[in-house]
């Protein structure tokens, strides 16, 4: 069975190379084997969790070597491939969820004539994504970090042809090269201490590294999943990167991508479980980063993008909470595993929405559309209610329980961090209520477009309704179903570890005040936004509300801070480049340059001037032989 | 009676003894089967040529050619499977011919090499056909005739072809076979010259530019037989020094094990003469490889000869004549390795550093490849010096590698063309890259192979001989090696540049559509350049296990 593992990997990258190389004559139906591809690696994945279930907890791990690339002595670049409990719920949920994406984008882009590529980059983004996590050394997952950042770059920017598309793949390809440096950095500081890239040496030896080492390794994979995971202050590309298409937003930009940065730092546990430092930061990471993107999120009146907002946020627990450590470790997983169910379902409804409403983004132009659309409302409204942390479904179980863990890691930080994740709580469950009663109740208040095309709003077609039902019934069912007889925190305690924290507050305390803090969000939402009309233009707002709607600032800051600074210094680089070095370079060039004309006069083509040149140099090869002997 | 004296050292191992008696000579005829089946196909291919009508040659010259090459590497593999590479390592026919792991695997590259190469003499698509409607090949349609004479027009006009090529070089390759496997002076000497003459000839053979073609023949020619005098003569001194030509007896001499003799005390009681002796073999051994200064045929024969052949002649001559330098030096005069290490070190950095430097003004692009060849020839030469069994398997590998890089590009030089054949002037392939964006392509993947860019089998070679000449204490060597890389890599960057980023002259060449030999050659070029860059572990594994010498 072990023996399977690559083929999770070659089964999509097999078909992106079939649908990129293959050339127009797949277009007919080279979408069906993207699909095909996904849907047969989510099979091997399936059968080897299965194989994986009937085996005792300390033999399921798996691991499968393939080859070495080119082994040195000390430096061995594996490619060997590793299953073990967690990358196992990664795989599952990258091609589960990966699939039901890929059917939904076969209705979704059905009319784009460059869909056959679509799907060749979705694949080769699965097959990067799970290289990613079923990598057994930091080398070869560095290999699949980077091409889940070239598989995205494509996708963002598959409308090329609009420029804020292209931007926004642009700026979404730089931001993640800063976090990428940082990996680079770890891993490189890895190889100097410890010798060796592989999982299970590194985490062993992990001890015997001193606690700045340490430290200084954990601080770079944190700036590494900030980049992956949009966390601040390498946020800024998750919203621009809606101009990708809407699946591209649910895979890539929800239920994936950007959940690497998190399995980052779980899998690296054993390294930041002795960096205190490092989990310091990362969890102050997280509690900044949930509250921006909520503020973000309940300002935006783009649909794509207030759920972008909400990512950031949710992720930002993720990140908390395997800031925690042991306790918090699985929650984090946990709470990817749901998130990826129900963000996926609530971005695929949101395409659904665009799709029947000629692309239209703004919320501000949609309203009623309950009775428009039965489906979505109904697919789109669970999902709505498992982010917030509905009782019962899937948000309630891993967000209370973060927001327990928080509170348990003790202290003065315990209570910041615990009261953060609870007005991060109540602000998610505004503004998605927000979301919600902006988009199906209300009044309708769509207009005719600029050509006097009048939206006909319609239900999608059977290939993107399955998708969202399925989703649907995850964001229901998945939480309570890894609670019940706590089965997720056992599946993956062998691989993270796992403590109870001791929290002040009783798990009942927490849920009854989490339940609090959420129903006053959505009163409030309601108060604001369902019981009186929304204005079609939106109102000039607060000095917050306005920062918000410009993402709290952050490109602005971005463009004094670093494009401005940035400037100046390649500015002077140039200067000093052209002045000095290229004087340095230029002169050895034109030195080497002389060097050969001159030389190239020895050969003047006399055969009696090439004999005399071979007698003097075997002449002077005896003498020196000779020498040699005498000296 | 025999006098078993076993000298066992890293790279060697104690094979037959010697004997004192003339004894029944006794000849392993499956050990030598390859070469009996390749010098088998040449002397088939001379009777073709005598008794065949005209019409049929081609084909027949093709298919004898090819059926023995390919009878010769199927020949070696078995060899190599029955363990003749490794444990059953022995000499054969007296002592002459070294069946062996070094033997095998370079015999085996020059087969393959010489597959490749006839499927680029066997290209007729590229010349437009004769008058009579008959397709002809790269070579003189009857090589007696004098350039520009009425005789030549004839003869060109009757679309005739010199077949002759296919058996000589059926008698090159056999030479090379036997050249790096030989095990005594005498054959090493006997199979320079078998494979140097077909080669001569060959050069003279261009159907195009003949007289650059012939005046490039007779330069190789002469140089070539002066080479052979210094080799002949230091063949002469060493036997005067040891008493025997075999090369396990000469190490046993140098290394003092020899059973001692009067006559043998009385020689080796002075050195100048195994010194002197080893020197010329140098200069012999080192004319055939192109090292500086003993270079100075191989820009003027590569840009003259045919360039099929001169892809040929770069490709398998530095296989065969590096094996041969290897034996020579590991095998035979591992004793007084601190006497000529030196002055390979000398030579070795000149090598690179002249063959790099000269590269960078040149216009042609034979030219050009001849000194990035002489520039190669360097980088090898650090992994002969770094005498260990690394150098040994990084110099096996690296000549595998290198050569279907060669062969390659070479093969692509034929297919750039304007109305006086080959447009080899490097300012006539500017914009190449927009006109034939897979020729070119193909080139700059060549291009960037001898530059030794990752994920090619350039970068493979060059990292495994750097490796085992810093292993072996030579840092220096590969602190110059690495810079004159850098050097080299300016002008190969430099074509790239030319093809793809220079705008497209309206009178620029062509690019003709080759035959499937060709392609077919190009495709193998490509195939084994990517293969040996991406995954080159199985064959530095397999050049590893085939890097010990048997004496």
């Amino acid at each position: 069975m072990d023996n399977l593992i690559p083929v999770l990997v070659g089964l999509p990258l097999a078909g992106a190379a079939v649908l990129l190389l293959g050339g127009r004559r797949l277009d007919r139906f080279g979408h069906w084997l993207g699909v095909l591809a996904s849907t047969a690696s989510f099979g091997v994945g399936l059968a080897l969790f299965f194989d994986m279930l009937s085996r005792s907890t300390a033999q399921r791990p798996a691991f499968d070597h393939l080859f070495t690339w080119v082994p040195v002595e000390g430096f061995q670049a594996q490619i060997g491939f590793q299953l073990d409990q967690l990358s196992v719920v990664f795989v599952l949920l990258i091609t589960g969820v990966g699939s039901l994406i890929h059917l939904y984008s076969v209705g979704y882009m059905a009319h784009d004539e460059r869909r056959r590529r679509f799907f060749g980059y979705l694949n080769l983004f699965l097959a990067a994504m799970l290289l990613l996590v079923l990598a057994d050394n930091y080398l070869l997952l560095y290999v699949g970090w980077e091409g889940v950042g070239l598989a995205s770059y494509l996708l963002i920017g598959f409308w090329q042809h609009k420029p804020s598309a292209a931007t926004a793949a642009k700026k979404a390809f730089l931001v993640n090269r800063v976090g990428d440096i940082g990996l680079s950095i770890a891993i490189m500081l890895m190889f100097s201490t410890f010798g060796t890239f592989a999982f299970g040496p590194v985490f062993g030896a992990a001890h015997t590294a001193s606690q700045g080492t340490l430290t200084g390794i954990g601080l770079m994979l944190l700036l590494a999943a900030c980049g992956k995971s949009a966390q601040v202050p390498l946020q800024s590309w998750l919203g621009d990167a809606m101009e990708g298409p809407t699946p591209v937003s649910a895979l890539i930009h929800a239920a994936t991508m950007v959940t690497a940065g998190v399995y980052l730092i779980t899998r690296s546990s054993a390294i930041f479980n002795l960096a205190p430092t490092a989990q310091l930061a990362t969890v102050c990471v997280g509690a900044v980063t949930l509250l921006f993107g909520a503020i973000v999120g309940c300002a935006k009146d783009d649909i794509k993008k207030a759920l972008a907002g909400s990512t950031m946020s949710q992720i930002g627990y993720m990140v908390m909470a395997a800031g925690l450590g042991p306790i918090g470790y699985v929650f984090a997983i946990m709470h990817l595993v749901t998130h990826g169910f129900f963000k996926a379902g609530l971005f695929l409804g949101a395409g659904s929405v665009m799709h029947g409403m000629n692309d239209e983004v703004d919320m501000r132009k949609y309203g009623g559309l309950r009775s428009y659309m039965p489906l979505t409302f109904v697919t789109f409204g669970l999902g709505y209610l498992a982010i917030i942390g509905f009782p019962g479904l899937s948000g309630f179980f891993s967000k209370d329980k973060i927001i327990e863990a928080a509170f348990a890691h003790g202290g003065t930080e315990g209570w910041i961090l615990g009261c953060a994740a609870l007005v991060g709580a109540a602000v998610t469950a505004f503004y998605m209520t927000r979301v919600m009663l902006m988009t199906f109740f209300g009044e309708k208040r769509w207009q005719p477009d600029a050509e006097g095309h009048e939206p006909h709003p319609h239900e999608s077609p059977k290939t993107m309704g399955i998708p969202m039902v399925v989703l649907s019934i995850g964001s229901v069912g998945a939480g309570a179903l890894f609670a019940w007889n706590s089965s997720f925190v056992n599946w993956l305690t062998p691989v993270t570890g796992h403590e109870e924290g001791h929290s002040p507050l009783s798990s009942w305390t927490v849920s009854g005040v989490t339940f609090a803090v959420i129903a006053l969000g959505v009163l409030v939402s309601w108060l604001m936004y369902g019981r009186q009309p929304v204005p079609a233009t939106p109102p000039v707002g607060s000095l917050l509300t306005r920062a918000a709607r410009r993402d709290l600032l952050q490109d602005d800051f971005n463009h004094v801070v670093l494009v401005g600074g940035g400037t100046h210094l390649t500015r002077f680089l140039v200067y000093l480049d052209a002045k000095g070095f290229d004087g340095v370079v230029n002169g050895i060039a034109a030195a080497v340059g002389g060097t050969s004309g001159r030389m190239r006069k020895l050969q003047n083509g006399y055969v009696r001037s090439y004999a005399l040149s071979m007698f003097g140099g075997a002449l002077v090869l005896v003498a020196t032989t000779l020498l040699m002997r005498a000296v | 009676m025999s006098a078993p004296i076993a000298v066992h050292s890293l790279w060697t191992v104690a094979a037959s003894s010697t004997t004192q008696t003339i004894p029944t000579p006794h000849i392993e005829y499956a050990q030598l089967s390859p070469m009996l089946v390749v010098f088998g196909a040449a002397a088939l291919g001379i009777l073709a040529e005598a008794f065949l009508p005209r019409r049929n040659r081609y084909w027949a010259q093709v298919g004898i050619a090819m059926a023995g090459l390919i009878g010769a590497f199927v020949a070696i593999v078995v060899l190599a499977a029955k363990g003749y590479a490794g444990a059953n390592a022995h000499l054969a026919a007296m002592g002459a011919v070294a069946v062996d792991g070094p033997s095998l695997f370079l015999q085996g590259t020059i087969a393959l090499v010489a597959i490749v190469a006839v499927l680029g003499f066997a290209e007729r698509h590229l010349e437009p056909r004769s008058s009579t409607g008959a397709p002809v090949d790269a070579f003189a349609p009857q090589a007696a005739t004098v350039p520009g004479s009425d005789a030549e027009k004839s003869a060109a006009r009757s679309g005739f072809a010199t077949t002759e090529v296919f058996p000589l070089t059926m008698f090159a390759v056999g030479g090379m076979l036997l050249f790096p496997a030989a095990s005594d002076l005498l054959t090493m000497f006997v199979a320079l010259e078998v494979f140097s003459l077909p080669l001569y000839l060959l050069c003279a053979l261009a159907r195009r530019r003949r007289l650059l073609s012939q005046e490039a023949a007779v330069k190789y020619f002469l140089l070539g037989a002066f080479s052979s005098a210094f080799f002949l003569f230091g063949l002469a001194l060493i036997y005067g020094y040891a008493g025997t030509v075999s090369l396990g007896g000469i190490a046993d001499v140098v290394s003092g094990t020899a059973t001692p003799t009067p006559a043998l005390a009385n020689t080796t009681a002075n050195d100048a003469l195994l010194l002197i002796g080893l020197a010329m073999l140098g200069v012999g051994l080192l004319f055939k490889v192109g090292a500086v200064p003993f270079h100075a045929w191989t820009p003027d024969v590569y840009q003259g000869a045919p360039t099929p052949v001169t892809g040929f002649m770069a490709a398998a001559t530095k296989v065969a004549a590096f094996g041969a330098l290897l034996r020579l030096l590991y095998a035979a005069f591992p004793g007084v390795t601190w006497d000529w290490r030196p002055v390979l070190w000398g030579v070795a950095i000149l090598t690179m550093v002249v063959g790099a430097i000269i590269a960078v003004t040149q216009t042609d692009v034979k030219r050009l490849l001849a000194y990035s060849s002489i520039a190669h020839a360097g980088f090898i030469l650090t992994g002969v010096i770094a005498m260990n069994k690394a150098g040994v398997s990084a110099v096996l590998f690296y000549l595998g590698a290198y050569s279907f890089v060669t062969l390659g590009a070479f093969a692509v030089v034929t297919l750039v063309r304007d109305a006086g054949g080959e447009a080899t002037h490097l300012s006539r392939w500017a914009g190449l890259g927009r006109r034939s964006p897979l020729v070119a392509a193909t080139f700059a993947l060549f291009l960037l192979a001898f530059a030794g860019i990752p994920l090619t089998s350039g970068f493979a070679g060059k990292f495994a001989v750097f490796q085992a000449a810093a292993s072996s204490g030579a840092t220096p060597l590969v602190i110059v090696g690495v810079l004159s890389s850098a050097v080299a890599a300016f002008f190969y960057i430099r074509v790239i540049v030319l093809m793809f980023f220079s705008d497209p002259r309206p009178d620029g060449p062509t690019v003709a559509v080759p035959s499937a030999f060709t392609a077919t050659a190009i495709a193998l070029g490509v195939l084994v350049t990517l293969g040996l860059g991406i995954l080159p572990q199985y064959f530095l594994h397999l050049a590893d296990q085939a890097s010990v010498f048997v004496r």
